[in-house]
C-alpha cells in the first residue's frame, strides 16, 4: 500500500476518534445538571429560581441530548465556545493568552527530557549490570514514582525558599509591566520568543530564569521512559550482526555504540517524544498550577474549581484533538523513515 | 532405557511445565534485591493499614478517617510529643492522617484496580472470544478514551459527578477499562485457538462453560500481572484529583489532599526559612514510597513474566 493511501486512510480513522472523543466529552458535559450549568454564570446569589430556570429553558439545556450534542458541536465550529468566568472572556480569547504560555514550557521541556533520557539510557547500555546502570534505572524508577506536585513543591521549597533563587510565576515583577504595557508587541504570546522580537535581552533572560524550575521538575519526572526505552532499544540493536561486522572490522567501542547502535536506537524513541509532547501538553494541570505559570493547564484546574464548565469542557477537547493529531504526525514520521514498516 | 524414564515422570507430577516456569519465574523474581525492596515497602503500608486502630486509636470510631485536631490555628506546628510528625494548618496531627491515609489509599486503590479489573475481564473476554462486531466496537471505544489525557478527562468528569472522593473513584473506574481491556482481550485471542479450547468445544461444552472454566482462568494471571503495576499509577492520579481539591474535604486523612494544605507554607518566616518542610516534606514522601513500592514490584515482576525479557 502507498504512503499515500496509507494517510488518507490515518486522516479518515482520526476524524472517527475525534467524533468519538467530541461525543464522550459532550457525555460528561451531559452529566451536570443543567442547574449546575446555569448557576456558574450567575454572580448574584439572589436570583430567584425561576430566573434561572428561565435560562435553562432559553439556552435549551433540557433540550434532549442529540439535539444539545449538534447545537453544541455547531457553535464549536463556527469558533463560539462560549464564555469563560474565569477568564473574564470568551474562551477564544482566554485560550489565546493562556495557551502560549503552556506551548513554551512544552517546548522547552521536550528536549531537555528527550536529550536526558537518551544520555542517560545509553550509558546505562554502555555500562550493562554494572552500578551506573543499576542507578540510572533505580533513579528511573523513582523519577515516576514522584508525584509530580511533590516534587514542584520540594524544588520550590529549597531553591526559591532556602536559596531565594528560581522564584514561581513567569516574569519578575518590575518586567511584567512592560509585557502588559504599551509599546509590547505581543506576535506569539511565548515570552522568550516575544523578548528576542522586541530585542529585550533582559526580559528573554528573566522568562528563561523562571522556566528553569519547572523545566527541571519535568525533567526528573519524565525522562525514566526516555531513558528505559532507549536502554532497552540499545541493547536490542547491540545483539544485531551488523554489530558484531563494525567489531570485527575494528570499529572502536564508542564509535559502535554511538554511531551504529544510538542510531537504531532512535526510532522508537521518537513515537515516545510524540507522545511525550502531547502528554506535558495535559500534564501542565499540576506543574502549572504549582509553578503558578498561567497556562491552559492553571486555567484549566482553576475553571474545574469554580466549575466553568464552557472553559473545561473546551480544554479537554482541545487537549484531545493534540493527543490525536500528534499521535498521527509520529505514525506518519515513523512510517516514512523506517523501511521496515509495511504500512499494513 | 525408555522404562526408566516413565516412572520418574509419573512419580512428580508437580513437574507439569506450567509449573516449572512459574518455579522459574518466581525463583528469579526473589533473586531481584529490587523485589525485596518493593515488598517489604508495601508489608510495610499493610501493615500501618491494618494496624491503624491500635497504633492511632480514632477519637470517633465511626469517623476514623477524620482527622484528630487540637485547635484552629493555621499555622502548623513543628513536631512535638504530642505530634511526632508536626501538625498541618488548623493543628491536624500529620502522623495520623499518614497512618490512617495508608488504609484510604489501600480502601481507593483497591477498589478502582478490582473494578477495572472486572470491567476488563469482562469487555475483554467477550471482545477476544468472540471477536468480530463486538470486538470491533469494544476497541473502537477503547481508543476515544485512549485518545483523552486521562488526568484531563478524569478532573471533568469528577467535577459532572460532584466533588468527593467517591467521585474520583468512580471516575477511574469509567475512566480506566480500556488499559485491562486490551491486555486480557490479546491474551484471550491466544488462549482461543488453544488446542484444549478447541477440543472442549468439539466435546460440546457451551461458550459460556468454556469462558468461565478455561479461558478466564488462565488469562486471570496476566490480569493480576496488569491489576499490579497499575496500582502505583491509579495511586498518583487519585493524589493529583485530590491536591487539586477534587476529592475529600479538608480534615480527611487523605495524602493528596495533605499536600495540598502546604502550598502556603512553602518560604518560611525570615531566618528559618525551611521551618514548614515537615509538612511539605511527610506527607508528599509518604505517596512517593508507597508508589515506589507497587512500581518496584511491577517491574520486577514484568521483567520476569514478559516472555522477551526473561531469558535475557
Amino acid at each position: 500500500m502507498s504512503l499515500l493511501n496509507y494517510i488518507i486512510r490515518r486522516l479518515l480513522f482520526m476524524v472517527l476518534v475525534m467524533f468519538g472523543v467530541s461525543i464522550l466529552v459532550f457525555g460528561v458535559l451531559m452529566l451536570i445538571p443543567p442547574g449546575m450549568r446555569v448557576a456558574a454564570y450567575v454572580t448574584n446569589e439572589k436570583v430567584p429560581p425561576t430566573a434561572i430556570d428561565a435560562m435553562i429553558v432559553k439556552y435549551g439545556l433540557r433540550d434532549p441530548a442529540p439535539i444539545q450534542y449538534f447545537r453544541w458541536i455547531g457553535k464549536i465550529f463556527r469558533g463560539d465556545l462560549g464564555y469563560s468566568t474565569t477568564a473574564n472572556g470568551p474562551v477564544v480569547e482566554g485560550f489565546a493568552q493562556f495557551f502560549p504560555v503552556t506551548l513554551e514550557l512544552v517546548l522547552y521541556a521536550t528536549p531537555a527530557i528527550i536529550l536526558v533520557g537518551l544520555w542517560l539510557g545509553t550509558m546505562a547500555a554502555m555500562k550493562r549490570d554494572k552500578p551506573a546502570d543499576h542507578a540510572i534505572r533505580v533513579f528511573a524508577i523513582i523519577g515516576y514514582s514522584l508525584p509530580t506536585f511533590w516534587l514542584g513543591l520540594l524544588l520550590l521549597m529549597v531553591f526559591y525558599g532556602f536559596l531565594g533563587i528560581f522564584p514561581p510565576g513567569v516574569l519578575s515583577e518590575k518586567l511584567l509591566d512592560v509585557v502588559t504595557g504599551k509599546g509590547w508587541i505581543r506576535a506569539t504570546g511565548m515570552l522568550t520568543v516575544d523578548a528576542i522580537i522586541n530585542w529585550r535581552w533582559d526580559i528573554f533572560l528573566d522568562a528563561l530564569y523562571h522556566l528553569a524550575l519547572p523545566v527541571i521538575n519535568l525533567v526528573i519526572l519524565e525522562s525514566a521512559l526516555i531513558m528505559r526505552l532507549t536502554r532497552s532499544s540499545m541493547l536490542d540493536a547491540l545483539g544485531q550482526d551488523y554489530i558484531r561486522t563494525a567489531l570485527a572490522k575494528g570499529a572502536s567501542q564508542s564509535t559502535i555504540y554511538r554511531i551504529h547502535a544510538r542510531r537504531n536506537a532512535l526510532l522508537p524513541v521518537i513515537t515516545v517524544a510524540g507522545i511525550l509532547f502531547a502528554g506535558l501538553m495535559a500534564g501542565a494541570v499540576i506543574t502549572e498550577t504549582i509553578f503558578v505559570r498561567k497556562g491552559i493547564g492553571w486555567w484549566t484546574a482553576r475553571a474545574a474549581l469554580q466549575l466553568d464548565v464552557s472553559a473545561i469542557m473546551f480544554n479537554v477537547l482541545f487537549l484531545g484533538v493534540i493527543f490525536v493529531v500528534v499521535n498521527l504526525i509520529v505514525d506518519l514520521i515513523y512510517a516514512a523513515i523506517d523501511p521496515r514498516i509495511r504500512l499494513a | 532405557m525408555g522404562n526408566e524414564i516413565a516412572p520418574v515422570r509419573e512419580a512428580s507430577p508437580s513437574r507439569h511445565p506450567g509449573w516449572q516456569e512459574l518455579a522459574f519465574s518466581l525463583r528469579r523474581l526473589f533473586k531481584n534485591p529490587l523485589t525485596i525492596i518493593g515488598l517489604t515497602i508495601i508489608l510495610f503500608f499493610v501493615f500501618l493499614a491494618v494496624a491503624a486502630p491500635w497504633i492511632a486509636p480514632p477519637p470517633r470510631p465511626h469517623d476514623p478517617y477524620l482527622m484528630p485536631h487540637s485547635g484552629w490555628d493555621m499555622t502548623p506546628s513543628p513536631p512535638s510529643v504530642k505530634n511526632p510528625l508536626g501538625t498541618l494548618p488548623s493543628q491536624y496531627d500529620i502522623l495520623y492522617g499518614v497512618i490512617w491515609g495508608t488504609r484510604n489509599a489501600f480502601r481507593i486503590g483497591l477498589a478502582i484496580v478490582l473494578a477495572n479489573l472486572l470491567v476488563g475481564l469482562v469487555l475483554g473476554a467477550v471482545a477476544g472470544y468472540f471477536g468480530g462486531l463486538v470486538d470491533e466496537i469494544i476497541m473502537r471505544v477503547a481508543d476515544i478514551f485512549y485518545a483523552i489525557p486521562l488526568l484531563v478527562i478524569a478532573m471533568a468528569l469528577v467535577i459532572a459527578l460532584g466533588r468527593g472522593l467517591q467521585s474520583v473513584v468512580l471516575a477511574l473506574i469509567i475512566l480506566q477499562w480500556p488499559t485491562y481491556t486490551r491486555v486480557i482481550r490479546s491474551e484471550i485471542l491466544v488462549l482461543r485457538n488453544m488446542d484444549y479450547i478447541l477440543a472442549a468445544r468439539a466435546s460440546g461444552s457451551s461458550h459460556l462453560r468454556i469462558l468461565f472454566r478455561h479461558v478466564l482462568p488462565n488469562s486471570m494471571f496476566s490480569a493480576i500481572i496488569v491489576a499490579s503495576m497499575n496500582v502505583g499509577v491509579t495511586i498518583l492520579i487519585v493524589a493529583a484529583l485530590s491536591f487539586l481539591g477534587l476529592g475529600s474535604d479538608t480534615g480527611y486523612a487523605d495524602w493528596g489532599a495533605m499536600v495540598a494544605t502546604c502550598r502556603n507554607f512553602i518560604v518560611g518566616p525570615p531566618g528559618n526559612r525551611l521551618a514548614y518542610w515537615y509538612l511539605v516534606f511527610i506527607p508528599g514522601f509518604t505517596i512517593a514510597l508507597f508508589v515506589l513500592g507497587w512500581n518496584l514490584l511491577g517491574d520486577a515482576v514484568r521483567d520476569v513474566f514478559d516472555p522477551r525479557m526473561r531469558r535475557r
